[in-house]
C-alpha cells in the first residue's frame, strides 16, 4: 500500500531542514501545475512506499496567495492520506493558526514543535501532552536541525495515515457565527464530501472567492448568494466581516490553548539575542552601511578580483572562473575533444564535425559554462543569507527606497545579483511574491551591466574613448535609469498597474545556517543554470556556427575553413572582391566575411541606421552577443582579422586602432548601449523563460529589452552626435526627439487606475489561466 | 482615531479594530494581528518605513500606510 503524507508548515518552521532530513537524496524538484511555485516530493527514508509531499511555506489558507491556493488545492482534490504539520516551538502561537485550518479538512493530522532545544534554552517550556489533548490530535517535539525525534515523527505520520481517522475539527466557532456556517452546512450537505462539510461550510461564510472552482460543480454562485442572508447576518450580529469573525475566532482559540500548555519564563516582547543582533543590523544609522558591505562582500568574493580590485584577494569565483575559462574549457577539455575526434574516431582536423563540436558546441558551452565557478560562489552566499534570515532584512531596509518606482524591497535583491551575472539575477526573482512585480522585475534586471559586458565596455572605452572611465560609469548609470525608468513606464500599463504588493513580511529570528540546506540550494539553483547550458546553449551556438562558418566562395557554396586558403591561392581576386563588397580592407578580408552571418547581416543591417553603427560587423558582433556577452569582442577579433601571436586581450586592445576607424564616438556609443540594454544572452533569456513560464511573457520581455535598447541607442546617437558635431540635424534628430517625448509621456501619464482594491496579493488567475 | 501608526518607537499598544477590507487586511490579520492583541513598536526601517512590530511574540513588519488601518488604544 503506498501512502502519501504532506508535509506543511509556516515558512521557516524547519520544514526544509525536516523534509531533507527525511528523504536525503530522494527527492523529485518540479512546479505546481501551471505556476512558478516549485514542488518537492521525495521518499522516505527506509520506507519506498511511502511519499512525502512538501507543500510550500505558507501562513494560511486563504485565497489571496499562490502558494496558499497551490497548496489548498492540493489538500482539497488529491487527500493525502495524513498532514505533517511542523511549528515553530519557539513562536507557536502564530503557527498554530495554521494548523486550525490544516484541521478542518477531515484529514488525520499530526503535528511535530520543532526547535524544542531553543524553546529550553530560552527557559520556556511547552507540555506536549496537554496541547496534544487540548488540539486532539498527535504531538510530538523535534529538532529538524539536531536529527531529535525525527524517526518517530515518521512513524506517527504513518501511523495516523494507516488508521485513516480524520482529525476533530479545532471548536473556534460560537454564538452568530456558529449559527450561521451551521445553517449553511445544512444547505450543501449532501453535494459535498462529508469529511470537507465543515470546511466548505467555514469557507462560504468567509467569502471564499475560490470556493466555487473549488467545490468543482456542486454548488453555483446563485447558490451563494442564497446563503448570503446567513452571513450577513452574523456580520450585523458581531459588527464585522465575516472573515474577520473567523480569523479572531481561531486566534481567541489558539489564545486558549497556549495559555494552557505553554510557559513563557520572560517578558512579554523581551529582547531576544536574535532582536540584540537585529537591533544593530537594521540600525537606522548603520542599517544601510551594513547592507551595503555584506554586499560589497559577496560581490568580492564571488565576482571580484577581475581587474585587480578590492576582491582580487577572495575573489575565489573569479579565480575559479579563470581556471575553468583557461585550463578547463582552454586547454583540458580541447585537448580531450582534439583525442576524442582524432585518435579515436578518426575525424578529420579543420573539417566539419570538427569544427561543430569544437569550436561551436565546446567553446559555445564553455563560454557559459565558465560562470558556473562564479555563479555557485555568489548562490551560496545568499543561500547563505537566506538561512540566516538576512534576506528578509535586506527588503525590510530596501522597501522604502523601490516602492518609489512601483517597486517593493524584494526587487533590489534580483538587480545586485544581475550585476554580477543576470541568470542568477533573473533567478533571484523567484522571492518575491506579487507576480507582476516578478513579471516586472524579470524585465528590468538584465539591464544593469553584467560581468560579461564589461568586455564589450572595455573595449569601446579603450578604442574610441582613449579609456575613458566616465564610459564604465555612463554604462552602469544608463543600466540603473533604464530599471527605473522602465519600472515607473510599465507600471502604468494595466498587465502591471496597482497598489504596491502589501509587505506584510515575517522578520525571522536569525539562527546558524544549516550546512546541508545551503548546499543543497546552491546546488539546487546550480544544477538548472547547468541544464539550461545544456540545451538552449547548445543549440543555437551550433545554428550561429554554422551561419558563420559555412558561405559561398568562387560561385561555390560550402564549409569556409577547407576551401578559404585554396580558393584564395586558385583565384586570389575573391579577396578584393569581397573587400569592395563587404566594405573592409583587404588585409581585414577573412572567410568569414564570405559567410552566410556576414551576408544576412548585411542585408539587415539597415536597422540599425538611426543609431549610426548600420554596418554589418557590428551586426554580427550584435547576434553573436546573444551566445554570451563578450563573445562581441571575440567577435570583433576575428572580423577585424586578428591574427597577433597572443591572444587576443579580454578588451581586445591588438585591434583598437582598426575598430577606431569605423566608429565616430556617438555611433560606438550608441553601439554599446544598444548591446548593453538588448536581449541578454541565451543563457539569461533561458532564465527568463522559465521564470516567466509563459511564452507570452517571455517574448515581452525580450521585445521590451530589444525595444528600449533600440530607442535609448537612437537617441545616444542622434542627440549626444548633435552634440559632439558628429552628426548633423535631420530626420533622425527629430526621431530621436519624438522617443524622448515618447518616453516622457511614459512617465508623465496617469496610467491605468485599478478599480477598487486589488483582489489578489498574487495574481492567483495565474493559476486558473495555467489549467 | 489612534492609529498604530501613531505609536512610537518602543511603545505598546493594544488593537481595537481593523478597518478596510480585502487581502491586506486578510494577510495582516491572518500574521496575528487581530482585536485585543498587544503590539509593541520594535523599530522603523532606516529609511523611515516600512516599521517592526513584535507581536506574539515575533517580529512582523508592515508598512505605514498599513498601520494607519489599524486602530489602536
Amino acid at each position: 500500500m503506498s501512502i502519501k503524507i504532506a508535509l506543511a508548515g509556516n515558512p521557516n518552521s524547519g520544514k526544509t531542514t525536516l523534509f531533507n532530513a527525511w528523504t536525503g537524496s530522494r527527492q523529485y524538484v518540479g512546479n505546481w501545475p501551471g505556476v512558478t511555485v516549485e514542488k518537492k516530493e521525495g521518499k522516505l527514508k527506509n520506507h519506498t512506499d511511502v511519499t512525502i509531499q512538501d507543500l510550500p511555506g505558507i501562513y494560511s489558507l486563504s485565497p489571496y496567495t499562490l502558494e496558499e491556493v497551490v497548496s489548498r488545492t492540493y489538500l482539497v482534490n488529491e487527500r493525502p492520506d495524513a498532514i505533517m504539520n511542523i511549528v515553530d516551538g519557539t513562536n507557536i502561537e502564530r503557527n498554530l493558526y495554521l494548523t486550525t485550518q490544516l484541521m478542518e479538512l477531515g484529514i488525520p493530522v499530526v503535528m511535530a514543535v520543532n526547535m524544542m532545544d531553543l524553546v529550553r534554552s530560552n527557559g520556556d517550556s511547552i507540555d506536549i501532552n496537554k496541547l496534544s489533548k487540548e488540539l486532539g490530535i498527535p504531538v510530538l517535539e523535534i529538532s529538524a536541525l539536531k536529527g531529535m525525534n525525527l524517526d518517530k515523527a515518521a512513524d506517527m505520520a504513518v501511523e495516523a495515515a494507516k488508521s485513516g481517522k480524520a482529525s476533530p475539527a479545532p471548536k473556534i466557532l460560537s454564538g452568530e457565527a456558529k449559527t450561521a456556517v451551521e445553517a449553511i452546512m445544512r444547505d450543501i450537505e449532501g453535494k459535498v464530501d462529508d469529511k470537507l462539510l465543515l470546511w466548505y461550510g467555514i469557507k462560504i461564510f468567509e467569502r471564499d472567492s475560490k470556493i466555487v472552482e473549488h467545490s468543482a460543480g456542486a454548488f453555483t454562485s446563485a447558490d451563494l448568494a442564497d446563503m448570503e442572508k446567513y452571513i450577513e447576518a452574523a456580520e450585523n450580529a458581531c459588527d464585522d466581516d465575516s472573515e474577520s469573525i473567523i480569523t479572531n475566532a481561531r486566534y481567541e482559540y489558539i489564545t486558549g490553548i497556549v495559555a494552557g500548555a505553554v510557559k513563557k519564563k520572560g517578558q512579554k516582547h523581551e529582547l531576544t539575542i536574535s532582536d540584540k543582533v537585529d537591533r544593530i543590523v537594521t540600525n537606522r544609522i548603520l542599517g544601510l552601511p551594513i547592507f551595503i558591505g555584506v554586499m560589497a562582500l559577496i560581490y568580492a568574493l564571488s565576482m571580484g578580483g577581475a581587474n585587480g580590485d578590492f576582491g582580487s584577494k577572495i575573489g575565489i569565483g573569479t579565480i575559479a572562473t579563470g581556471w575553468v575559462n583557461d585550463v578547463l574549457f582552454g586547454e583540458l577539455v580541447p585537448g580531450w575533444v582534439d583525442a576524442l575526434l582524432l585518435n579515436v574516431l578518426h575525424v578529420a582536423e579543420g573539417g566539419v564535425v570538427y569544427g561543430v563540436i569544437q569550436d561551436g558546441i565546446v567553446a559555445g558551452v564553455g563560454a557559459v559554462l565558465g560562470f558556473v565557478p562564479q555563479i555557485l560562489v555568489m548562490f551560496f552566499c545568499l543561500a547563505t543569507l537566506e538561512d540566516i534570515g538576512y534576506m528578509s532584512r535586506v527588503a525590510f531596509v530596501m522597501d522604502r527606497l523601490f516602492r518609489q518606482f512601483g517597486l517593493s524591497g524584494k526587487s533590489f535583491i534580483p538587480v545586485l545579483v544581475g550585476v554580477g551575472c543576470g541568470v542568477p539575477g533573473v533567478m533571484a526573482t523567484r522571492t518575491i511574491e506579487n507576480n507582476r512585480d516578478r513579471r516586472l522585475t524579470v524585465m528590468v534586471t538584465t539591464f544593469i551591466p553584467c560581468g560579461a559586458k564589461m568586455p564589450i565596455i572595455g573595449l569601446i572605452a579603450g578604442a574610441v574613448f582613449g579609456g575613458n572611465s566616465l564610459i564604465a560609469v555612463s554604462a552602469y548609470v544608463i543600466g540603473l535609469a533604464s530599471i527605473i525608468l522602465s519600472g515607473i513606464i510599465l507600471k502604468k500599463f494595466k498587465a502591471f498597474a496597482g497598489e504596491p504588493a502589501p509587505f506584510v513580511m515575517e522578520l525571522p529570528a536569525y539562527h546558524v545556517p544549516s550546512a546541508v540546506n545551503v548546499l543543497r540550494a546552491t546546488w539546487e539553483r546550480g544544477s538548472s543554470f547547468i541544464k539550461r547550458a545544456g540545451s538552449v546553449i547548445v543549440l543555437s551556438t551550433i545554428v550561429i556556427w554554422f551561419l558563420s562558418s559555412f558561405g559561398t566562395i568562387n560561385g561555390k557554396f560550402g564549409f569556409l575553413n577547407d576551401r578559404w586558403d585554396a580558393s584564395v591561392e586558385e583565384n586570389p581576386a575573391i579577396v578584393t572582391e569581397l573587400s569592395e563588397k563587404m566594405h573592409v580592407d583587404e588585409a581585414e578580408v577573412s572567410s568569414m566575411d564570405a559567410s552566410l552571418l556576414a551576408g544576412i547581416s548585411q542585408k539587415v543591417s539597415f536597422i540599425f541606421a538611426p543609431q549610426g553603427f548600420n554596418q554589418w560587423r557590428p551586426t554580427v558582433a550584435t547576434v553573436t552577443g546573444l551566445i554570451a556577452k563578450e563573445n562581441v569582442v571575440g567577435t570583433f577579433g576575428v572580423l577585424y582579422n586578428y591574427s597577433g601571436d597572443e591572444d587576443l586581450a579580454e578588451n581586445g586592445d591588438q585591434i583598437w586602432a582598426n575598430v577606431r576607424r569605423d566608429y565616430t564616438n556617438a555611433s560606438a556609443f550608441a553601439f554599446m548601449c544598444f548591446n548593453l540594454l538588448c536581449a541578454p544572452c541565451f543563457a539569461a533569456i533561458g532564465a527568463i523563460k522559465r521564470e516567466m513560464n509563459n511564452q507570452k511573457w517571455t517574448w515581452a520581455a525580450i521585445g521590451w529589452m530589444c525595444g528600449w535598447a533600440y530607442v535609448i541607442s537612437t537617441i545616444a546617437y542622434r542627440i549626444g552626435g548633435l552634440v559632439t558635431g558628429e552628426v548633423p540635424f535631420g530626420v533622425g534628430t527629430v526621431v530621436a526627439i519624438a522617443f524622448i517625448a515618447l518616453i516622457i509621456y511614459g512617465l508623465a501619464r496617469k496610467g491605468y487606475q485599478p478599480e477598487g482594491e486589488i483582489k489578489n496579493l498574487t495574481s492567483v488567475e495565474a493559476l486558473s489561466a495555467g489549467k | 482615531m489612534k492609529t498604530l501608526k501613531d505609536i512610537s518607537v518602543g511603545g505598546t499598544c493594544t488593537v481595537v479594530k481593523l478597518h478596510g477590507e480585502g487581502p491586506t487586511k486578510r494577510r495582516i490579520m491572518d500574521m496575528g494581528i487581530t482585536k485585543g492583541v498587544e503590539i509593541l513598536v520594535r523599530k522603523v526601517a532606516p529609511l523611515g518605513d516600512p516599521m517592526e512590530l513584535n507581536v506574539r511574540g515575533y517580529e512582523l513588519s508592515i508598512r505605514k500606510a498599513d498601520a494607519e488601518k489599524i486602530e489602536v488604544q
